[in-house]
């Protein structure tokens, strides 16, 4: 199986890791991740400005080259998928930015929300299974207690990320199952870390990570596992406590037991 | 050549202001059969009607027209007002120029010419009217109420008193419903079971009531006056005869891990169990799901220990038809399920409850003994918080768009019983608004605020945060002061939305009474007939057709009574004359329509016919006119045209159609 592929900026230096786990677990488990060509940055913010269409093009762009080779369109990055996720609802629903946007992009035939877009996770969940997932792997993480670090890019707004039930999600959970750990539930998992506003009020989002880690770390969790670069930036740089913080990439390649791969390349 | 008049109403503004009424008239005039047409304020009144009659008399008229508001308004007026002036009532038509036309439009020259079109259509219609004459239909003396709490326990009681016999069918082993599941009452605060238990006890005791418990609604048939009910006595295995109630059966059952139905699974009961200690009648049953005779073949304790021989593991279902005259559906309601609401943390720790989940708790009789304590812990709380409208006035999809109306009250009556019993526990009330409309209500909150101490907080809860001690943290919004609050507490309490018990549409469809989109059932006009279904002889008693605190279901179940002994007293019902016949010379005998015939009105018969002098026997659809309710389904599916409706026939709608496209 073929997904095409967007893994945005921050996967090609901070997030580094994230992606090269992610493309060798994709190996493991059997699917083939190909990175759409001359992709373009999706902003990292959704834009919420419904009268100008500029910010929403790179988006669109990455949405029907997927289309047009007739493929569903793998995320990595919790912001990106955000963005992808929300701008492909808009060109399915909004006629406005649909409009716009398809004139603005002259293509050869007009985009209109086709493409089915994927995070990595919904790829496990939906198209490999848990049940699968758990064959393939080779070297379970047995004895680590894991706490899913959601944050809220995934999760919200729940209609348009149709993600997961956004005050009880258990997709990452899940997935802490399959690779043969425990996970711990707390009640900050789907919480805010703070965002961007960690460049203009650390402090605010210091407390605000600090709550998350503490919670987790009172119900037992020995680390915790992200799909958002700029959460692990939060947490890791922006808090006082040292709760160890993963890609969850990371922990899929170690299960698989092709974590060696990565540091051989 | 029918000699017609038009009246034209005014309705005050509410049609004229709208709607040219003069015009209307005037055009009137101009109609094939017309020979009379004038406008006057109001219709309906008396002055309104006497006109009617005048004309009818004077001018000799064979038909009307009446303009003005729905036919579900006033159609029964207007027949009756030429029925006194000796016009058959079925020749009246109404031009329905106010919901459909003045109500609707702005633009007075629009509205004008869509009433005049309307107008005319129905000129066109009572151009082929003829006189009918309703039938007579016998009335069955016995009511069927459907559930058990106490709105079906009032309604019977009254219907039973005024001499009718009544059956109660409640699911559920007891009679009793949610009002015995409460600990006290507001706003007297006198205790639920010392109130609920008389009537259960009168109820079972009166000679006109007859109770099914543990029994389903399983089919129904026939209409007012008449209808035929398929009710499923599930096997109790139990003999009702024999057993005395000892409840040795209970005590020695080996099975003893099923969730208690009754005190909403916070602790367990036997698979042999009567729901709870004053049940009526005081009759176990057997859990079939749970027990283990009937899992594995094994076990029989409850069997040895009877010492009355009354357990029965063969008892099967009972099928009981009956007929009734009157249906009273008092089906009650649930809470909703939480699922939607996780962030008040309910399905992720014991100690977020919702309200009737306290109210077992803070009973006697219940799963900690009246104590009030943490699930999680058994440890006594000191902080206790509620939250209020979990699921009601909910502006998205999640929950529920009305206000549950109950849960206002019955949280300012936890917060008084807990500041009073235990003095030393705060309790602290998170509200969007408080409503306490009713007799003696607000003076009662006002107490729980100000004798009590209970600190009510306008603002809503964010999220409920459980905490590695087992403390929660519950984040909301004082918005009076314009602040965050990040309280801690030990126990929180969700007034969860109530919505209708769901087998309701079950019911509803079987009786084809008509629901909303919440799934209460609908009542006739929310005005003026509250207690009635649109559907004949169906009538509504308690929360089935709204949220209700007790006080106001026993007075619907009241109300719902009168309305069915109203119809038990009559010996004879007319029927509707607008019933479906068919040609027996186009009939084809091809079935179409008794398959789509929703009352079961259509059968065959091999008939002889005179075919223009061809002699044969021919199947022939045959319409019980006792059944059919005129809806018209076969006169649209038939394929020859054979099937047509009296007062409605394919003639009479074309000819509307007609007149509409001139």
């Amino acid at each position: 199986m073929k997904y095409s592929y967007y893994p945005g900026c921050t996967l090609k230096n901070k997030a580094e890791d994230l992606d090269a786990y992610a493309r060798v677990s994709a190996k493991a488990l059997g699917f083939e991740l190909e990175e759409i060509e001359e992709w373009q940055c999706c902003g990292g913010v959704y834009p919420l400005g419904t009268d100008e269409i500029a910010t929403k093009l790179a988006s669109v762009r990455a949405l029907n080259d997927a289309k047009e080779k007739g493929r569903e369109l793998v995320t990595l990055c919790s912001a990106c998928h955000h963005v992808l996720k929300r701008v492909n609802d808009d060109m399915k629903n909004v006629e406005n930015i649909r409009t716009k946007a398809n004139n603005y992009m002259d293509l050869k035939e007009p985009y209109a929300g086709e493409t089915t877009v994927l995070h990595f996770l919904e790829v496990l969940r939906d198209r490999i299974g848990w049940d699968t997932l758990k064959e393939k792997v080779t070297n379970p993480l047995k004895g680590k207690k894991i706490g899913a670090y959601y944050g809220c890019l995934l999760l919200r707004p729940g209609k348009i990320m149709a993600f997961d039930d956004p005050e009880n999600p258990k997709i990452m959970e899940d997935f802490i199952r399959a690779i043969g750990a425990e996970p711990v539930i707390y009640p900050y998992r789907n919480e805010c870390c703070g965002g961007y506003i960690s460049l203009k009020e650390k402090e605010l989002s210091r407390g605000m990570c600090e709550k998350i880690e503490d919670s987790a770390e009172g119900f037992g969790a020995d680390m915790l596992i992200t799909a958002c670069p700029l959460c692990m930036y939060n947490l890791n740089k922006n808090s006082r406590t040292d709760l160890p913080v993963y890609y969850f990439t990371e922990l899929l390649a170690e299960a698989l037991g092709v974590k060696d791969e990565v540091k051989k390349q | 050549m029918q000699r017609i008049g038009v009246f034209v109403c005014h309705c005050g503004t509410n049609i004229a202001a709208t709607v040219d009424v003069k015009k209307v008239v005037e055009m009137a005039l101009h109609e094939p059969g017309v020979v009379h047409a004038e406008d006057y304020q109001y219709m309906c009144s008396e002055a309104g009607q006497e006109k009617i009659r005048a004309a009818i008399q004077e001018k000799n008229l064979s038909g009307i027209v009446v303009c003005s508001c729905s036919p579900r308004m006033h159609e029964t007026t207007f027949r009756g007002a030429a029925e006194r002036a000796g016009l058959n009532p079925y020749m009246v038509e109404i031009a329905n120029i106010r919901e459909h036309c003045s109500w609707i439009h702005k633009d007075m020259e629009e509205a004008t010419e869509k009433a005049v079109i309307l107008m005319r259509a129905a000129v066109a219609k009572v151009n082929l009217n003829t006189p009918l004459k309703p039938g007579e239909s016998r009335v069955t003396k016995r009511a069927l109420v459907i559930g058990g709490g106490i709105a079906g326990i009032q309604t019977a009681l009254d219907i039973a008193d005024a001499g009718y016999p009544v059956d109660i069918v409640e699911k559920t082993p007891s009679i009793g419903g949610r009002m015995s599941q409460l600990d006290k009452t507001f706003p007297t605060l006198d205790c639920s079971a010392c109130i609920l238990t008389p009537k259960m006890v009168e109820a079972n005791a009166h000679p006109n009531i007859n109770i099914y418990t543990y029994s389903e609604v399983e089919k129904v048939s026939g209409f007012v006056g008449d209808f035929t009910v398929d009710i499923r006595k599930k096997a109790r295995s139990v003999d009702m005869s024999k057993c005395t109630g000892c409840g040795v059966c209970q005590e020695k059952c080996p099975s003893k891990k099923t969730p208690s139905e009754f005190n909403r699974g916070l602790n367990n009961r036997s698979a042999i169990y009567t729901p709870f200690a004053q049940a009526i009648p005081n009759v176990p049953v057997i859990d079939r799901e749970a027990c283990i005779k009937f899992k594995t073949g094994k076990c029989g304790i409850c069997s040895k220990v009877c010492q009355a021989g009354a357990i029965d593991y063969e008892q099967e279902d009972e099928i009981i038809t009956e007929k009734y005259g009157a249906i009273v559906v008092a089906t009650g309601f649930d809470m909703i399920k939480l699922d939607a609401y996780d962030e008040y943390a309910y399905s992720q720790s014991k100690d977020v409850i919702t309200s009737l989940e306290l109210e077992r708790i803070m009973n006697a009789a219940g799963p900690t003994g009246g104590h009030l304590e943490r699930l999680s812990d058994g440890k006594a709380p000191k902080e206790i918080v509620f939250i209020q409208c979990v699921g009601s006035r909910c502006a998205d999809n999640r929950g529920k768009s009305y206000c549950s109306k109950i849960c206002c009250m019955y949280t300012a009556k936890h917060a008084m019983l807990i500041r009073d019993k235990y003095p030393d526990v705060n309790v602290t009330v998170f509200y969007i608004d408080v409503r306490t409309p009713g007799k003696n209500f607000d003076e009662f909150y006002r107490r729980a605020v100000e004798e009590y101490g209970v600190n009510y907080i306008k603002g809503q809860v964010g999220k409920v945060i459980p905490k590695p001690d087992g403390k929660l943290l519950v984040q909301g919004a004082d918005l009076l002061d314009n602040k965050q609050i990040l309280k801690e507490a030990d126990m929180v309490v969700l007034a969860a939305a109530i919505e209708p018990n769901p087998d309701v549409r079950k019911i509803a469809t079987m009786l084809t009474a008509s629901i909303d989109t919440n799934n209460f059932l609908t009542e006739a006009h929310a005005k003026l007939r509250p207690v009635e279904s649109p559907t004949a002889g169906v009538f509504l008693s308690g929360v089935c057709q709204g949220p209700k605190d007790i006080p106001e279901t026993v007075s619907q179940a009241g109300a719902a009574a009168v309305k069915a002994i109203g119809l038990l007293a009559k010996d004879k019902l007319l029927t509707n004359p607008c019933t479906a016949h068919s040609d027996e010379l186009l009939c084809n005998g091809c079935s179409q329509c008794a398959n789509v015939c929703p009352y079961g009105a259509i059968t065959y018969e091999e008939k002889e016919v005179n075919d223009h002098g061809i002699r044969e026997v021919r199947r022939i659809a045959v319409v019980n006119d006792a059944l059919c309710q005129g809806c018209g389904a076969c006169t649209v599916t038939c394929p020859s045209g054979a099937m047509d409706l009296q007062g409605f026939s394919n003639r009479q709608i074309l000819a509307e159609v007609d007149a509409i496209c001139r």
